[in-house]
């Protein structure tokens, strides 16, 4: 009886609680920064492709949703010649964003895909590629990796000696 | 077998080994670096640190290289011991300091044996806060990428190229801690086996060009196991697929075979099979129109008699289907009268009983070689790696009586110093295995044969001697004789490439002299192509034969598989042979000659598209795997169209469709020369606790996307009705059976190395032996094979030059050739000519002479080599543009500039 009338009280004082319940579509839902949706290619600070063709969010991907080709170009700078995601698969569990080695791939705070035709959930690196540095702005990959694409040259790195002169002997 | 104790479990463990062996051997992981089974061990990179006990009371014991302590009786050890284990752990931090951070750019990473290394010793996190030292990279050619940054000094690139391969520029450079490993100066790389430093680099330096172009992680490959189609030797690789092309080829271990390495021509030749000029689509002449392919085909093959050209490029299967399909009396070799004379010859030596016929890892442990009319480095490469280890290996025969193991490389090495093997090499010209030869020959093919048999001569004095020899060259005989005779393994190679029969007398006269009782001289022959073997055991008639039936004009129909004709003979007759047909049928998979002359075309599979078997030079039938299915449905493999055709023309029933196992029987049953070719893999319905071993790792990835552009809902995967390999990557996770290992990976070795533990032993065979079968060659009869005389002394003629042809690793093979990077390699047309020659013709190096061979003109460029001796030419052999010579062949020889 007491956890009766316990019950109905606690229903009567929700009535003056904040509501919960919003009317979307009219009323758009706020989303945190690292909401887990939509996903974008995204570029470095000097608007070059970050994404570098590694096959890391392939390989992560527990659907096996990603499908990309790497090629290069004449500076022998990596990017995907083709980018594939099947929407219709994924989950968004975010494990590509995770293996992601040069914060190309990441997930935004979108979820409103939906379509009446399943093949427009298949989106190419086209619909993927976006013109901003996303949630980690300021890093560019080709900076700090050991190799020279057409970024920077050898040891102009950020941590990096001048190459070494291969005919000195001097310590 | 000794007892060592390993944190303290007791192990029964083979002695003579070291550490490192053994505890990979027993499946412990150990991590290493410069250590490799085929090149021992030299303590350089510190890795694989273990703890070694006085005795069982020890406590506290010493650090030592697991690859620098042998095994001893009642030895105690620890791998796992605290001290030991952070001593590897700090040392793969030493090394990572200066790695770049690279992997995601890196073409090694998912195969990288620094990867899993520094996983398996639990360094995750970089410590080093300072800059990391840098290098300018070098351009090496078309075959390797150069990524110098990410250098651990291993040194096993140099160990492989200079010490192994006998490679002359890759070396180490400059001092401490800035070593460097590469070129003097940019340049390509010259050795023939460079491509395996991708292999042998533990981390990315060197890495696979023709994969970068089109570059695939190995997770990502659809892979199966895989026979190398590019010459005689039948080396073991790996093919893997990505998106409908074929990407890479890796080496696939075969212990009695190719062990761990490859030749270039093998690892690169692939790229034909991505050959935009494929035959994609049956295609019917222009005056058949109108009816499709099961009209035209059916009315072809019932109207009148037909005749079949097989090919020493195509499967056993294949053959054999051309072979029902026309009838055994109608059923042709497709090679010139000459050379299907050597080969049965060459049968008919190997099946005397007199001579042992060595696998390819045998002739790694000869003691005296003799190489007879051959170049290996150029008509079978991998066999003049295995000769340079023959050559390396003989010395330490000496050192066995001392206490350095045999496994310490850089001691036993100090120890012979330039001590060498005995090689004796007799060819027209210099060779690249004539500078770790004992002594080299340079003399027309007639000569050479007549040294073989002053040999013989030297060794039996029953065999007949050559007349009117000169003495120096006498000597030379004698002093090879003795060798010979005092040798306890002697091997002697031979084979097709000089079109010379009295050689390979010779060489079979030598075996026979050889001969004690029970003890057999090893006798390897170098034959022309992948499957020569194979179809010179079917023992039809040659193409020559061919076309003598031809004119007789019984034949409505030509059916020619998988062979260009005009490659096998000069171009008018072959224009003749075709117009004595109505109709001509040709299968192929490339564009050819040939092919335009068909009427219907039909596409057929490579290598990598279909399935089949092929015969070694030791006649060791291995099997080939198809590696992916194609997407366009018309390419399927020979066989299976030939037999299809069968049924046309016999009444179509479906039902009987063969698959390849069944095919197989009915060769074995119809030719018992073939018995154990249905044995050379496990048949399509074996299965691993009812699962198919699956072609693709468990990280497979884009399965649900790679598709998709196409059609959102995913395709069944394509079956596969011929093996037990799926084209998933669900099936068995364990060791499949060796012919049936479709990639190397085992839980944390990701990369190649991770094939010991698919060994019986590190460095050994395969568990289960080595793949392959070698047929017996039982119920066939050779006649009049052995006899032969002996030939006279080659003679300068007046009016025509007597050619030689000189055959070219990257060039002389109709398919790989069609690979850019192979073609980038590949050298131009020249007539090569000793100087006296050229000054009679008033030529000098490069100038342009013109070659009248029978009907045929060619324009070539003079290139001098002066061992050649005088009124003899050599001609580059096979090149695309110089096909079509029936050897021996003379030739008249004008300077038009004059």
């Amino acid at each position: 009886m007491i956890s009766l009338l316990r019950s109905i009280g606690l229903i009567f004082l929700h009535m003056f609680r904040k509501r919960e319940t919003i009317q979307y579509p009219e009323e758009k839902v706020v989303l945190h920064p690292r909401w887990r949706g939509r996903i974008v290619l995204t570029r470095d600070p000097d608007g070059g492709e970050r994404c570098v063709g590694c096959y890391l969010c392939a390989a992560a991907c527990p659907v096996d949703c990603i499908s990309l080709q790497a090629t290069e170009d004449e500076h022998g700078r990596r990017y995907p010649a083709f980018f594939r995601i099947n929407f219709s698969r994924c989950i968004f569990c975010g494990y590509c964003e995770e293996a992601c080695p040069t914060y190309a791939i990441q997930l935004t705070p979108d979820f409103e895909m939906g379509e009446y035709n399943r093949q427009n959930l298949v989106y190419e690196k086209e619909d993927l590629l976006i013109d901003s540095q996303g949630k980690y702005p300021g890093y560019n990959y080709y900076k700090v990796a050991g190799l020279s694409a057409g970024v920077k040259g050898k040891g102009e790195g950020a941590n990096e000696e001048p190459p070494v002169d291969i005919r000195s002997l001097i310590p | 077998m000794v007892r060592i104790y390993i944190d303290q479990k007791p192990y029964d463990v083979k002695p003579g080994k070291n550490l490192l062996e053994t505890c990979l051997t027993l499946g412990l992981d150990l991590p290493y670096f410069c250590w490799h089974p085929a090149m021992g061990s030299v303590g350089a990179c510190r890795q694989c640190a273990v703890k070694v006990f006085k005795d069982e009371n020890d406590k506290a014991g010493r650090l030592v290289m697991a690859c620098m302590e042998g095994v001893r009786d009642n030895m105690y050890l620890s791998v796992n011991d605290t001290v030991a284990h952070d001593f590897r752990s700090q040392n793969i931090e030493w090394l990572m300091s200066n790695h770049p951070h690279d992997c995601a750019v890196c073409d090694e990473g998912g195969s990288c044996h620094l990867q899993d290394m520094t996983v398996m010793t639990g360094h995750a996190y970089r410590r080093f806060r300072f800059p990391k030292r840098t290098y300018q990279n070098q351009y090496l050619g078309p075959f390797l990428h150069h990524e110098m940054n990410r250098c651990i000094q291993c040194y096993r690139c140099v160990r492989f190229y200079k010490d192994y391969a006998g490679g002359k520029d890759l070396d180490v450079f400059a001092a401490h801690n800035h070593v460097y490993f590469g070129r003097e100066k940019d340049g390509v790389l010259e050795n023939e086996f460079s491509g395996n430093l991708a292999e042998v680099c533990p981390t990315g330096v060197f890495t696979d060009k023709t994969l970068r172009e089109h570059y695939t992680r190995k997770w990502d490959m659809t892979m199966a196991p895989s026979v190398c189609q590019h010459c005689s030797l039948g080396c073991n690789i790996i093919a893997g697929e990505r998106y409908g092309a074929l990407r890479q080829i890796t080496n696939r271990f075969n212990g009695a075979v190719n062990g761990y390495f490859i030749c270039d021509r093998g690892r690169y030749g692939y790229e034909f099979v991505n050959d935009p000029d494929r035959v994609r689509q049956p295609v019917i002449h222009a005056e058949k129109e109108g009816r499709n392919l099961f009209e035209s085909l059916s009315g072809i093959l019932t109207e009148g008699k037909l005749i079949g050209i097989g090919s020493p490029r195509a499967s056993l299967e294949a053959n054999f289907a051309l072979r029902r399909l026309v009838g055994e009396e109608n059923f042709y070799q497709g090679i010139p009268e000459n050379e299907a004379e050597l080969l049965r010859k060459i049968l008919a030596i190997q099946h005397s009983g007199h001579v042992h016929t060595p696998s390819l890892k045998e002739t790694e442990y000869a003691d005296v070689t003799l190489v007879l009319g051959e170049d290996p480095t150029n008509s079978a490469p991998r066999l003049a790696l295995a000769l340079r280890q023959a050559v390396r290996t003989k010395p330490l025969e000496d050192i066995a009586g001392s206490n350095i193991p045999l496994w310490n490389d850089a001691a036993i090495r100090e120890m012979i110093q330039d001590e060498k093997g005995e090689l004796f090499m007799a060819y027209p010209v210099n060779t690249k295995l004539d500078e770790i030869a004992s002594g080299a020959l340079h003399a027309a093919p007639e000569d050479i044969a007549r040294f073989g048999f002053a040999i013989a001569h030297f060794i039996d004095g029953h065999a007949p001697v050559p007349e009117g020899m000169e003495p120096q060259t006498l000597e030379s005989a004698r002093r090879v004789a003795d060798l010979l005779e005092k040798a306890e393994r002697p091997l002697i190679v031979s084979g097709t490439t000089l079109f010379n029969g009295d050689i390979i007398q010779a060489a079979y006269q030598i075996g026979q002299a050889l001969e004690k009782g029970e003890r057999k001289a090893a006798l390897c022959f170098v034959l022309p192509e992948c499957n020569s073997a194979g179809l010179a055991l079917m023992q039809a008639p040659s193409l020559a034969m061919a076309m003598k039936a031809a004119e007789t004009g019984k034949f409505a129909t030509a059916v020619v598989l998988e062979n260009d004709l005009y490659r096998r003979a000069e171009r008018s007759e072959v224009d003749r042979f075709f117009s004595t047909f109505e109709n001509c049928i040709v299968l192929d998979h490339l564009e050819n000659d040939t092919a335009r002359r068909a009427t219907v075309l039909i596409p057929t599979a490579t290598f990598a598209e279909g399935e089949g078997t092929l015969v070694n030079n030791e006649e060791r039938a291995q099997r080939f795997f198809q590696v992916f299915m194609p997407k366009n449905e018309h390419i399927r493999e020979s066989w299976r169209w030939l037999d299809e055709f069968r049924q046309f023309r016999d009444g179509s029933r479906p039902d009987e469709l063969r698959e390849l196992d069944n095919l197989l029987e009915e060769l074995v049953s119809a030719m018992p020369q073939f018995k154990g070719a249905e044995m050379a893999a496990p048949l399509s319905d074996f299965r691993i606790n009812g699962q198919r071993i699956p072609r693709e790792p468990h990280r497979f990835s884009g399965r649900t996307a790679m598709l998709a552009n196409v059609a959102v809902s995913e395709p069944k995967p394509p079956e596969d009705t011929d093996s037990p390999l799926s084209f998933t990557m669900e099936g068995y996770r364990g060791l499949p059976p060796a012919p049936l290992t479709p990639f190397y990976w085992s839980p944390g070795w990701n990369s190649g190395q991770s094939m010991h533990k698919y060994q019986s032993e590190a460095g050994g065979s395969l568990r289960g032996g080595d793949p392959g079968v070698r047929l017996s060659g039982d119920g066939v009869h050779f006649s009049n094979g052995l006899q032969g005389t002996i030939p006279s002394a080659f003679k300068r003629q007046d009016n025509e030059m007597a050619l030689v042809p000189l055959p070219h690793i990257f060039g002389s093979d109709e398919l790989s050739v069609r690979s850019s990077s192979v073609e980038g390699r590949s050298p131009r047309a020249y007539i090569a000519l000793s100087s006296l020659d050229a000054e009679r013709l008033h030529a000098a190096e490069g100038s342009i002479l013109q070659m009248r061979i029978g009907g045929q003109v060619f324009d070539l460029p003079v290139t001098l080599k002066n061992e050649l001796p005088e009124g003899l030419a050599g001609l580059p052999y096979n090149l695309p543009s110089m096909s079509g010579i029936t050897w021996p062949a003379k030739g008249v020889l004008t300077n038009t500039a004059l």
